[in-house]
């Protein structure tokens, strides 16, 4: 695996953002809504990640965007211009997909230049900017190979390449990271944050993966059951999520029963701030998240270690309360709690997310 | 993946076993070819031996009258098997396609109706065309390609099907999607990629309509046609020895064509087409 030239210039593949906009996008099949009245504004040049778990209509968003999919009712507007009635080879996209779409009988090569040749561009031109895309995702070298003779990673930087050389409007990714292995999934998914920087191009990518979402993207879109739970960027997605959904869905998180009164909620024996606005008064569960949460050797929750495991960077230990509740704790690697070891849980005091219960 | 790399599967037969079983079920095939090649060449009336009198004879101009039937023959065979692959071409390759892209749905009654040919016996089939037939020979004289079309029904099976595995091996759908998602219409989409992609099945399939045309006998018998067969059949009365000699011909010439689609399909596995599949994909994400 070539990693890219971070030298290397955008030159002429920079664009002007557009804006994107879709506005109350319905979308049924056969009675069940993959979207039900989605609302979305993309800002020109801005990086959105659609995340949610499968079947939340993510995908269909990003097709119904990209004119693959038709939709029931609603308005698609890219550049401020409606383009529900426009065919997808004439919606100015480019689109990379979850597998691998290069065409087999081409070069990488030839893949890049393809988009340029249904625009009728002269055959040096063509031959000039698609080295051009290809020496942008750091594939130039590899120009005349088959999609069978690269790398599951290359052929998705050519796909990359290919979907960029015509200078689309709008960038739409379809997972396209998810068929790779973790570490080249990581490496390409920053290379395509600084290839979407460089180039000041609308992007929209669809993954299932939170941690993916919240590395790359200006602002990240909770989907759930065909609608967007929460909008904004990572930080406010991690540090205030706006319902249950969300804050069990981005991150890990505990949750514990408590008694909510006047904004404060009591989580075994603690006090804690509640995120946002709060609930009415009564029993609520708490999200707390993993790091939130203290093993100590003083005075604090009796607890039980049931595992531990190493993650890195980190450490996260399971541990066990009275109750059986079990209780996810985060920590530094070198604390190394014993399984059965009998240690005392503490709430770091961060605000919480908290939902009525029942 | 290399045989010596994967396990071996308990009841696979050692190399010696397997060298045998070939070389015995070779000879069962090859000697009634080596027969029909010795009777081919042999002298009138003798049971050993070899000549090429036989051959010689196909040239005299006395003799010609006994061959002009078989002669007549092989051109309606190679003009009904153009046809059939014309045919072929324009209505199962384009169905094939706009089922597999667009209405996935009907995919199913296509392999259904393709295949059926195989179940029904070709004397029914045949017996089924005679009305059919007397009509359309009534309306425009006896046209030997019109007999394309009764045939290209029981060469479907054979012209589906590497059509179809081609296709299974193709994700249509997305390099459908990629092509026009970067500008090109439904045309440049089937013509710059989905056709090259399905070159070899498109390949095979024509080359076995060719040998299911040059094969058919019963279909011609029946609506009482001139074809390869039938003349081949006809001038066996006549000269047995040269009939053999076209059989053998017919033969080695559907080896090449059989020859043939194997080096195609050698070509496109050395360019193997890598397809994505769950299985390559990596374990989900840690929440």
């Amino acid at each position: 695996m070539v990693a890219i030239d971070s030298n290397a210039s955008a030159g002429s593949l920079t664009v002007t953002g557009t804006s994107v906009e879709l506005v109350d996008v319905v979308k049924t099949y056969s009675g069940h809504a993959a979207l039900s009245g989605l609302d979305l504004k993309v800002e020109p040049g801005e990086f959105v990640a659609l995340l949610g778990p499968s079947g939340c209509g993510k995908t269909t968003a990003l097709r119904a965007l990209s004119g693959l999919e038709g939709i029931d009712s609603g308005s698609i507007r890219i550049g401020g211009v409606d383009v529900v009635d426009v065919p997808v080879n004439r919606r100015d996209i480019g689109m990379v997909f979850q597998s691998y779409s290069l065409f087999p009988h081409m070069t990488a090569q030839q893949n890049v230049e393809f988009g340029l040749r249904m625009r009728k561009v002269p055959a040096q031109q063509r031959r000039a900017r698609a080295s051009e895309a290809l020496e942008l995702v750091g594939l130039g070298h590899l120009s005349g190979r088959y999609a069978h003779e690269l790398s599951g990673g290359q052929q998705q930087r050519v796909a990359l390449a290919r979907a960029l050389v015509t200078r689309p409007r709008v960038l739409l990714l379809d997972e396209p990271l998810s068929a790779l292995d973790a570490k080249v999934r990581v490496q390409l998914r920053e290379e395509i944050r600084r290839l979407q920087q460089e180039l000041g191009i609308t992007t929209i990518f669809v993954t299932h993966d939170q941690e993916e979402a919240l590395a790359v993207a200006d602002r990240v879109a909770v989907m759930n059951a065909g609608d967007i739970e929460q909008i904004g960027t990572p930080e406010e997605l991690y540090l205030a999520p706006r319902t249950p959904f969300v804050a069990d869905f981005v991150g890990l998180s505990n949750k514990l029963g408590g008694t909510l009164v006047g904004g404060v909620v009591t989580v075994y024996g603690q006090p804690l701030n509640v995120l946002g606005e709060a609930p009415e008064d009564g029993p609520v569960t708490a999200y707390v998240r993993p790091e939130d949460v203290i093993i100590t050797t003083d005075a604090g929750l009796p607890a039980t270690v049931v595992s531990t495991s190493f993650l890195g960077s980190l450490r996260r230990t399971f541990v066990r309360l009275a109750d059986d509740t079990v209780v996810a704790v985060q920590h530094d690697v070198s604390d190394r709690p014993e399984p059965g070891q009998q240690v005392a849980l503490r709430f770091k005091g961060r605000p919480v997310a908290v939902t009525r219960q029942g | 993946m290399s045989r010596r790399g994967s396990a071996r599967v308990g009841a696979a037969p050692g190399r010696a076993t397997a060298t045998v079983v070939l070389v015995i079920a070779g000879l069962a095939f090859l000697y009634p070819l080596y027969a029909l090649a010795a009777f081919a060449f042999q002298p009138v009336g003798q049971h050993s031996g070899f000549t090429l009198q036989h051959l010689k004879a196909l040239t005299d101009p006395v003799r010609a009258y006994q061959y002009d039937q078989l002669w007549e023959g092989i051109q309606n065979s190679l003009v009904i098997a153009l046809v059939t692959v014309l045919l072929m071409l324009v209505f199962l390759l384009p169905a094939m396609i706009l089922a597999e892209l667009r209405y996935r749905r009907v995919r199913q009654a296509i392999e259904f109706v393709c295949l059926l040919p195989i179940s029904i016996p070709t004397v029914v089939l045949a017996v089924g065309f005679i009305p059919v037939y007397q009509v359309m020979w009534q309306a425009t004289g006896s046209v030997a390609w019109i007999l394309a079309f009764a045939i290209g029904i029981i060469s479907l099976p054979y012209a589906f099907r590497p059509i179809q595995s081609n296709m299974a091996g193709v994700d249509m759908v997305t390099l459908q999607e990629a092509a026009r998602s970067l500008g090109a219409g439904w045309f440049q989409t089937v013509w710059s990629v989905i056709l090259p992609n399905l070159r070899r099945g498109i390949l095979s399939s024509a080359l076995l309509t060719v040998s299911v045309v040059l094969g058919e006998y019963t279909i011609a018998s029946f609506l009482q046609q001139n074809t390869f067969q039938t003349g081949l059949a006809l001038l066996e009365h006549a000269d047995p020895y040269v009939a053999s000699t076209f059989a053998l011909a017919a033969l080695l010439f559907v080896f090449i064509i059989l020859v043939l689609i194997g080096a195609a399909g050698t070509i496109r596995r050395n360019r193997k087409v890598s397809t994505w599949s769950p299985s390559t994909a990596t374990l989900p994400p840690v929440r």
